[in-house]
C-alpha cells in the first residue's frame, strides 16, 4: 500500500472508530470491525491511483511444458511467472501516475526515460514478444516462412539456413557477451541481424544504428537456459529453432512491413 | 622430430617470448598487463594447454577448498559448474585469444590486434575476476570480519560501520542490470576503500583504477541453481562465506 493510502486509512479508521462509538449508543449493533473494513475500502479507493499503466503479464498460449524438450517446463514457469512478472511490476511502478502509453510506443524513447523504463519497459516488451513467437515443437514444425518473408530472408541472408547460421553466430557467448537478445529486424527494405545488451531492443532510439522493427528475437540471458543447459548456450540456441512459430514470424514481418511500427504484444 | 613438432617446440616458444615483450608494450592498459602477467605464469608447462609452449598460458587455479565448502550459501553444484565450466571456459578462450594476439603482434598485424580486444577483455576479465573471487570466499566457520585493524578502520571510515557497508554493497550488487560484479576496492589516490560495480567481465582495476579487495559475482550463473531469480537472497547469503582475512591481506598489499 502506498504511504498516502496508509495515512488515509488511518484517518478514516480513526474517524470510523469515533463514529462507531457514537453509533453504538444508538444502535448497539454496528460492529467496529464492519466500520473499519468499510473505512479501509474507502481509503484504498481514494488513495490508489486509477491504474494508469496497468501493464500485465500475458498468459502463455501453451502450457509451461509445451516447449519440451527444447525449453524445459521449470524454466518456462520461472521465466514467465518470476522474471517477466518482475519487469511488469517494475514498469508499472516506474510509470505510476503518468499518462497511459502502449508498451510498444514506450520503447522509442526508453533510453531518455531512464534506466527504470529502459530495463523494465524493455523487459516487458521483449518477453511478451518472445512468448508469442514460439509454439510446441509439433506445431512449430508445420510452420514455415511466408513467401514474402522467404524472399526477404533470401535477399538479405542468402537462404534460411544461412540466416540461422548467422543468427547462431551472433548469439554465441563470445559474440553477445553477458546478457542480451538477438533479433532479426526489418530495416528499410532489408532484414538485419542485431544483438542488443540487457533488456534493450532495436525499437529503442539510440540502441541500434537506427530504430528497427524486430520480427524474431531470442533471449540469451542465462536465466533463459541455465536450468537445462547451464553454460551451454550454443546448444540452447541451436535447439531453439524447433519451437519457432514461423507463421507468427511471417505475421510479424507483414505487420512491420506495412505499418512501419513495432509488433504489438499482449499485456 | 616432425616439422609440426619442430614448430611447436622451438619456433612457437620463440615467437611467444618475443611476442610477450611486445604485449607488455602494447596498448593494453598497464594494470591489465601487470595483473595478467601474474595470472599467466604457469607452474607446469604441460598443463598450459592451447599450445602455448613457452608456458605463459593462463591456467585454471585450483580452489582453496572443496566444492561443498561454501554450502549452504553456495551449493557444491554451483561451485563445480562455476569453476569447472564457466571459469574454465574463460581460461581456454583467453589462451586462444592470447595465441592469436601473439601471432598478430609478431607480424605487426595491428588490425587483428585491435579486433582481439573484445575477446581479451571478456576472457581476460573473466579469468581475473573469478581467480580473485575464489580466493575471497571461504567456509562459513572461517568467515569473520576483524574487530580491529586497517580493514575495519577503512570500512568504518567510508561506510560508517560493517552493517552499513554490507547494506550499501548489497544494494549495488542487486542493482546491477544484466551481468556484472560488485566490488570493494582500494583507491590509491584517496587511500580509501570504495564500493563499485562493473558490467560483464570488465575487470575492476583496468576499468576504474580501484584495486580489487572483494568481488561478488552477480552473473545469473553465480546463483541461479541455488536462488533462481532471487538475486537478493544470494547476495544476503554470500556475506556468510567471505574470507575477510584475504580481503585485509589485499588491502595491505595495495597500500
Amino acid at each position: 500500500m502506498s504511504k498516502l493510502s496508509l495515512v488515509l486509512s488511518a484517518f478514516i479508521v480513526g474517524s470510523a472508530s469515533g463514529f462507531s462509538m457514537t453509533m453504538k449508543a444508538q444502535t448497539g449493533s454496528n460492529s467496529r470491525r464492519e466500520i473499519l473494513q468499510k473505512g479501509a475500502a474507502i481509503a484504498t479507493a481514494i488513495a490508489a491511483p486509477a491504474a494508469a499503466n496497468a501493464y500485465a503479464v500475458p498468459d502463455l498460449n501453451y502450457p509451461f511444458e509445451a516447449l519440451e524438450p527444447y525449453i524445459d517446463a521449470p524454466t518456462m514457469k520461472i521465466h514467465h511467472d518470476k522474471h517477466h512478472a518482475t519487469y511488469v511490476a517494475n514498469i508499472n511502478k516506474a510509470t505510476e501516475g503518468k499518462d497511459e502509453v502502449d508498451i510498444v510506443a514506450l520503447q522509442l524513447n526508453a533510453l531518455e526515460a531512464g534506466p527504470a523504463v529502459r530495463n523494465n519497459g524493455g523487459g516487458h516488451y521483449n518477453h511478451a514478444f518472445f512468448w508469442d513467437e514460439m509454439a510446441p515443437p509439433d506445431e512449430a514444425k508445420k510452420t514455415k516462412p511466408s513467401a514474402a518473408l522467404e524472399a526477404a530472408i533470401n535477399k538479405s541472408f542468402g537462404s534460411l539456413d544461412e540466416m540461422k547460421a548467422a543468427f547462431e553466430a551472433r548469439a554465441a557467448p563470445g559474440a553477445l557477451f553477458g546478457s542480451g537478445w538477438v533479433w532479426i529486424c526489418v530495416s528499410g527494405d532489408e532484414l538485419k541481424l542485431v544483438g542488443t545488451p540487457n533488456q534493450d531492443n532495436p525499437l529503442m532510439k539510440g540502441v541500434a544504428d537506427s530504430v528497427m522493427f524486430p520480427i524474431l528475437g531470442l533471449d540469451v540471458w542465462e536465466h533463459a537456459y541455465y536450468l537445462k543447459y547451464q553454460n551451454r548456450r550454443p546448444e540452447y540456441v541451436s535447439n531453439w529453432w524447433n519451437v519457432v512459430n514461423w507463421d507468427k514470424v511471417s505475421e510479424n514481418f507483414a505487420y512491420v512491413t506495412e505499418k512501419k511500427a513495432g509488433v504489438p504484444v499482449r499485456g | 622430430m616432425t616439422t609440426a613438432a619442430a614448430i611447436k617446440n622451438t619456433i612457437a616458444p620463440a615467437l611467444l617470448r618475443a611476442a610477450s615483450v611486445h604485449v607488455r608494450s602494447s596498448a593494453l592498459p598497464a594494470s591489465l598487463i601487470a595483473s595478467s602477467a601474474a595470472h599467466l605464469s604457469s607452474s607446469s608447462p604441460s598443463s598450459a594447454g592451447a599450445g602455448a609452449g613457452g608456458g605463459k598460458a593462463a591456467v585454471l587455479p585450483d580452489l582453496p577448498y572443496d566444492y561443498s565448502a561454501l554450502s549452504p550459501a553456495i551449493s557444491a553444484e554451483t561451485m563445480e559448474l562455476h569453476h569447472s565450466k564457466h571459469h574454465n571456459a574463460y581460461v581456454t578462450n583467453l589462451n586462444v585469444a592470447l595465441e592469436k594476439l601473439d601471432a598478430a603482434v609478431s607480424i605487426g598485424d595491428v588490425s587483428s590486434i585491435v579486433s582481439l580486444q573484445g575477446a581479451l577483455r571478456f576472457n581476460g576479465g573473466g579469468h581475473l575476476n573469478h581467480s580473485l573471487f575464489w580466493e575471497n570466499l571461504c567456509a562459513v566457520g572461517r568467515s569473520s570480519f576483524p574487530t580491529s585493524g586497517p580493514l575495519k578502520d577503512a570500512v568504518d571510515s567510508r561506510f560508517g560501520d560493517f552493517e552499513s557497508m554490507k547494506r550499501e554493497v548489497s544494494a549495488m550488487c542487486v542493482g546491477v542490470q544484466g551481468s556484472g560484479w560488485g566490488w570493494l576496492g582500494y583507491d590509491a589516490k584517496t587511500g580509501r576503500v570504495e564500493a563499485a560495480t562493473c558490467p560483464n567481465q570488465d575487470p575492476l582495476k583496468a576499468t576504474t583504477g580501484l584495486v580489487p579487495l572483494l568481488g561478488i559475482d552477480v552473473w545469473e550463473h553465480a546463483y541461479y541453481v541455488d536462488y533462481r531469480n532471487v538475486r537478493p537472497n544470494y547476495v544476503n547469503a554470500i556475506w556468510d562465506v567471505i574470507d575477510w582475512g584475504k580481503v585485509e591481506e589485499r588491502l595491505a598489499a595495495a597500500k
